[in-house]
């Protein structure tokens, strides 16, 4: 049990679940913001004040995303925490037998491969729905339809990276 | 002063602006009319930058746009000021601090430097208790003001104006009309506003251009345009009952 829930939350739940989920929190909030400054022309007024938009409106959110391994590493954690108390006391294995397979076959690296995942898909996150968002045309209602369609392109890049990162490092 | 000559501009293969050549004076209050979608909008861009031309050239004090080094642009860019028809103010921000924001980001003056002059410029344009307030919070109107004091904080050489007076209520409109111009003349800028509403152009057009169809099918100021016998123009300006009565009046009162 303690092997199956470390394997399964390094490798995929921690990073890839919880990245497709931020797609759509984060990355539908990034569209509908950027987006929303855009039909409001508030992007032209800082273009016509002379004000690098790219750097002003994009720059700061790859920035604070490149601190989302700390997310993963939280998510990991609880995840496996989350497999612990669910094991134990749903009374499928004894707290000893979930440890001994926590520390079973552990190799390093696929905690290095998870973090590479998530420093891409922390890049991803950020700039797909800031292209949506900023050259977004229209619009209240396209605000809306941009978030959607930024979130689907996301979750898509996400899957597609992983599986050409996973193809990569693992085999 | 700004020149336009011979501007041609498509959206894909649609003409949007066809020959279109103009100046617009400094110290002058400079009016771009027409119906909607005649240009006005596009031409505005075009002479902001915001869109590229195909043929033509636009040039600053005779310093041509497109030969500017990007630097030199950056340097225009901060020369000019612009109020947008929904006021573009940032939705996260108070309206001192959009009135502060260009001075922060493109000046190295002191917060107290730049929080005398927001002050300066809020007074200017009389907006009373409204510092701390979000845009959300004010009236249209007063988000026009806030507009207008965010464009002049940086003490522009170039005003833009897009319909600065769509959605106001007839006496605002007045308002902020006056106010344009009187900042126009008060610190001797070149402004260039954007409008079909035609209590502006009867106040302060100064100078007026009227597009048709993505052309200069006009130009004159305020008073010529009461004896004009272009057609266009005519049909445009007095469509209303009010306007063609006031216009009657005003020739009758000349023959006189």
């Amino acid at each position: 049990m303690g092997f199956a829930t470390r394997q399964s939350v390094i490798l995929e739940f921690a990073p890839t679940f919880i990245s497709v989920i931020m797609a759509g929190k984060v990355g539908s909030y990034i569209t509908s913001s950027i987006g929303t400054m855009r039909v409001t022309e508030q992007i032209d007024a800082l273009e016509v004040m002379g004000i690098n938009t790219y750097n002003y409106l994009i720059f700061p959110k790859i920035v604070a995303l490149l601190f989302y391994p700390f997310v993963i590493t939280i998510a990991m954690f609880l995840g496996v925490f989350g497999g612990y108390v669910a094991c134990v006391y749903g009374g499928f294995s004894s707290s000893e037998e979930f440890i001994e397979g926590i520390q079973m076959d552990f190799i390093p690296f696929h905690v290095t491969y998870s973090f590479v995942k998530t420093f891409l898909f922390a890049l991803l996150l950020a700039t797909i729905p800031s292209y949506h968002g900023y050259f977004l045309k229209g619009g209240a209602l396209d605000v809306g339809k941009a978030s959607t369609t930024s979130f689907v392109w996301t979750s898509v890049a996400i899957i597609v990276v992983n599986y050409i990162i996973t193809q990569i490092l693992l085999t | 002063m700004i020149q336009a000559s011979k501007i041609y501009k498509s959206f894909k293969d649609t003409p949007v602006l066809k020959d279109v050549s103009a100046s617009f004076d400094k110290g002058k209050t400079n009016l771009i009319i027409g119906q909607s979608g005649s240009g006005k909008t596009v031409f505005l861009k075009c002479l902001l930058g915001l869109h590229g031309i195909d043929q033509g050239s636009i040039s600053y004090d005779g310093t041509e746009l497109d030969k500017m080094t990007p630097q030199e642009r950056i340097q225009l860019r901060q020369d000019i000021g612009m109020v947008f028809q929904g006021s573009a103010l940032f939705d996260s921000m108070s309206v001192e601090e959009n009135i502060m924001f260009p001075m922060q980001m493109l000046t190295n003056k002191s917060e107290g430097e730049i929080r005398d002059r927001a002050n300066t410029v809020i007074n200017r344009v009389n907006l009373i208790d409204a510092n701390t307030k979000l845009p959300s919070e004010i009236s249209g109107g007063m988000q026009k003001r806030v507009a207008i004091a965010r464009a002049i904080v940086m003490n522009p050489k170039y005003l833009f104006c897009d319909e600065p007076n769509s959605g106001l209520d007839p006496k605002t409109s007045i308002i902020i009309d006056n106010l344009i111009q009187e900042i126009t003349e008060e610190y001797q800028i070149t402004t260039v506003i954007n409008t079909h509403d035609m209590n502006s152009v009867m106040e302060i057009g100064q100078k007026i251009i009227f597009l048709e169809n993505g052309t200069k099918a006009w130009e004159g100021d305020k008073e010529e345009i009461f004896s004009t016998d272009n057609k266009s123009v005519s049909d445009f300006v007095y469509s209303s009952k009010l306007f063609k009565r006031v216009r009657t009046a005003y020739l009758n009162k000349r023959k006189d």
